[in-house]
């Protein structure tokens, strides 16, 4: 039933109804609808029209310049790529385990990229779908908005994302595209001076991260548009755990639950995560769609990102974000929480979870430390996964015995949830808009659906050559009068 | 060391001792003239010809053109950056230059002074040329992607090494490095790390493998100091070691 408004049975004469672009997502997207007569929806897509190709021309180059090259994939989670590189040439350099400082100071690089990304998108992207509601006035409905109805909450905002940004910068050289990780360590130890300007500002920080858990909290939990219910729909969810199933953005093992919270698998080695996860391409959309292989393409779809790391880990290891996840799961009784506007609950709890990470990771003598670098027995192949701000993210790649990379695979973080983006969107168009007159506020709750999942469009489609593509030609009365396929692998038929 | 001779460089008297070029009496005079193939710690060579200077109303390469007493020489004028300018921007269009992800990055002379000239695009359309990466060789990365055919490599391999490991090959805009060995790829060549040609590119074409990103932003080289700076600053230490 998770395909029902897919595809249409017969979509001509059906009236089409675009939203190009999807605002206030990273990356470039659209929503098509196709409607009857009675404005009955009968097919909703969410598109992703951009296409990049990372996973192509990285190959040909050396691999040292990986974890350099793949993070301008993104200008918001570039620390995530940068890292789940790293983790993959560690592997191809025999680096199996780091040093511990040159761990912690990943591990501290990436929780500031988590504070920064999960305030830009709290703050900045949903909270005027949150604050004013997802149909007010489109005028106000935007960071100007929040900046002149609640200027403190803005400010806020802008000020966490900062200070998880001179993290990075404090590690990486830069705030944005900064080189930190080399093969099998870091490049730069932290200085005490880096430190202690750090440390000044942590307790305001966890402060205002604290209070954000409480708005988000307040704003799922609204009677205001039944927000609660709003694009709730049963799935799978994966992530990495720590080997006590605890929640670690930055390592562990793959852990996979259904929807009643039963395991499908855990605790598995990432490194196998072909034996366990494939990925189905489509002909209208140039992201692939991943799916558990076990459960099959049809119900095998899962989500991953904060919701999908909340519900999954039995524990966070840091106390206040720890008593905002056992709330969390105190509201769905213990079980799994569905509703796609938790994820940004679940998003606030880690970002305090990040921030108090800051906190005891810079408190902890050994981030100054400077055995930076080691190296072991090399290998022609690694994999590294890492929970970027979005879930999980993958990044695989072969090399030959000069050095130079072969096959580059990348299973980025929004590719995952593109079946349950898209399942929310035909979830919430059949709910809110089906048989309505279609107005901007009816729209922007398809919009609502996407940005809870954070998607980052031009982060997800990198596989040349593989793409499906589907071209219609339709009459002046949308009747299609021809159509050109081209499968996956290449054939065309009509 | 007694200074009797001088020209007029933009109006300042420049002193320099006979046989000394244009080049060397500015810089050592604490003046930076923007060059590429040029090296000071080896023969000029007056191929990219980023230090033309006007001498006497005509142009000339700075790195070759004897001081002769009297000269009047422009050097920092609208007219000579734009063609310095120019000549950066062909280069940045005609090789696949990506600075974002080079490891040379911070310490490249091509883009250093393309920050000097105050580059703001590539102006011309890129040529795309599809140029091959030689990752045979144990030690090293030639990546022809990024070579601005300075000839240092070349010179520094026959002239000091003395190995003659690097040759150009072809014409014109398909001119290119090829390296003296029976299969063309450096693994068969005598390069070796020890090797001062090795080491001496001043873009991210030869770089020795395994050692990229190493140096963090903020300490590579250009990321301290400017390269008309740098420059200048390496040139008078090297005059101090070799005349005292």
């Amino acid at each position: 039933m998770s395909r029902t408004l897919e595809t249409a049975s017969d979509p001509s004469g059906l009236k089409r109804v675009v939203i190009e672009p999807v605002t206030r997502v990273e990356g470039h997207g659209k929503v098509t609808l196709l409607l009857d007569d009675q404005n009955r929806v009968q097919q909703a897509r969410l598109h992703i029209v951009e296409f990049r190709g990372f996973e192509k021309f990285i190959q040909g180059r050396p691999y040292w310049e990986a974890p350099v090259m793949v993070q301008r994939l993104c200008g918001i989670c570039p620390v995530s790529h940068h890292l789940a590189a790293a983790k993959a040439v560690d592997v191809l350099v025999g680096a199996r385990h780091l040093t511990p400082t040159a761990e912690k100071l990943r591990r501290l690089l990436h929780v500031g990229q988590m504070l920064q990304s999960h305030a830009l998108h709290f703050f900045h992207l949903s909270s005027p779908d949150l604050l004013f509601g997802f149909g007010s006035d489109v005028a106000q409905r935007n960071i100007i908005g929040v900046i002149g109805a609640h200027p403190d909450l803005a400010v806020q905002g802008v000020k966490l994302r900062k200070y998880g940004q001179e993290v990075i910068r404090c590690i990486a050289g830069k705030r944005v595209h900064g080189v930190a990780a080399i093969p099998g360590g870091m490049n730069k130890a932290l200085t005490v001076e880096e430190r202690d300007t750090l440390l000044r500002e942590i307790p305001q920080i966890i402060a205002w991260s604290r209070a954000s858990v409480a708005l988000s909290r307040n704003v799922f939990e609204s009677s205001e548009e039944n927000r609660r219910d709003f694009g709730v729909f049963p799935s799978n969810f994966m992530s990495l755990v720590g080997p006590g199933g605890e929640l670690d953005f930055y390592d562990g093992a793959l852990r996979a639950l259904d929807a009643q919270g039963e395991p499908i698998f855990d605790q598995v080695d990432y490194s196998l995560y072909n034996r366990f996860i494939h990925e189905e391409v489509k002909a209208w959309s140039y992201m692939k769609f991943p799916f558990i292989l076990s459960e099959g393409s049809e119900t095998g779809w899962y989500r991953v990102g904060p919701l999908a790391r909340v519900n999954n880990s039995d524990r966070i290891t840091t106390p206040l974000a720890e008593a905002e996840r056992t709330r969390f799961k105190e509201a769905v009784g213990g079980g799994m929480q569905h509703a796609t506007l938790a994820y940004h609950w679940a998003r606030m709890i880690e970002m305090l979870h990040a921030a108090e990470e800051i906190q005891r990771l810079l408190e902890d003598p050994e981030i100054l430390g400077t055995d930076l670098v080691t190296k072991g027995e090399r290998a022609l192949e690694g994999i590294g996964v890492i929970e970027a701000p979005r879930g999980t993210l993958f990044h695989h790649y072969k090399v030959n015995e000069h050095d130079v990379i072969e096959k580059a695979n990348l299973i980025v973080s929004t590719t995952h949830n593109n079946t349950a983006m898209n399942r929310a969107v035909r979830d919430v168009a059949a709910h809110y808009l089906d048989g309505q007159e279609l107005t901007e506020g009816l729209l922007n709750h398809i919009e609502v659906a996407i940005r809870a999942y954070d998607p980052c469009l031009s982060c997800a489609t990198h596989a040349l050559g593989r793409m499906p593509l589907q071209v219609e030609l339709l009459d002046a009365e949308g009747t299609r009068v021809d159509r050109l396929v081209k499968d996956a692998d290449g054939a065309l038929r009509r | 060391m007694d200074h009797t001779k001088t020209f007029f460089l933009d109006g300042r008297e420049i002193p320099f001792r006979d046989g000394q070029t244009v080049f060397d009496a500015t810089m050592a005079a604490g003046v930076y003239i923007p060059h590429l193939c040029h090296n000071p710690a080896y023969e000029p060579h007056s191929s990219c010809r980023l230090c033309t200077v006007i001498v006497n109303g005509r142009p000339f390469a700075a790195c070759t053109q004897p001081a002769v007493a009297g000269q009047m020489i422009q050097n920092d004028t609208p007219e000579l950056k734009e063609m310095r300018r120019t000549l950066t921007q062909m280069l940045f269009v005609e090789g696949n230059h990506y600075c974002p992800t080079c490891e040379k990055s911070g310490s490249c002379k091509l883009q250093a002074t393309a920050y000097d000239l105050g580059l703001q695009d590539n102006h011309f359309p890129q040529f795309f040329q599809r140029r091959e990466v030689d990752a045979s060789h144990p030690d090293f990365v030639f990546d022809r992607d990024r070579c601005i055919l300075c000839g240092h490599c070349l010179r520094v391999s026959r002239d000091v090494d003395k190995k003659n490991v690097f040759a150009m090959d072809h014409r014109g805009i398909k001119t290119e490095i090829v390296v003296d060995s029976p299969t063309g790829l450096l693994r068969d060549s005598r390069l070796s790390v020890e090797d001062e040609a090795a080491h001496v590119c001043p873009v991210g074409a030869l770089m020795l493998k395994r050692t990229g990103f190493q140096v963090p932003i903020g300490s590579r080289t250009y990321d301290k100091t400017p390269i008309r700076v740098d420059s200048v600053q390496n040139f008078k230490a090297r005059e101090e070691r070799r005349h005292g």
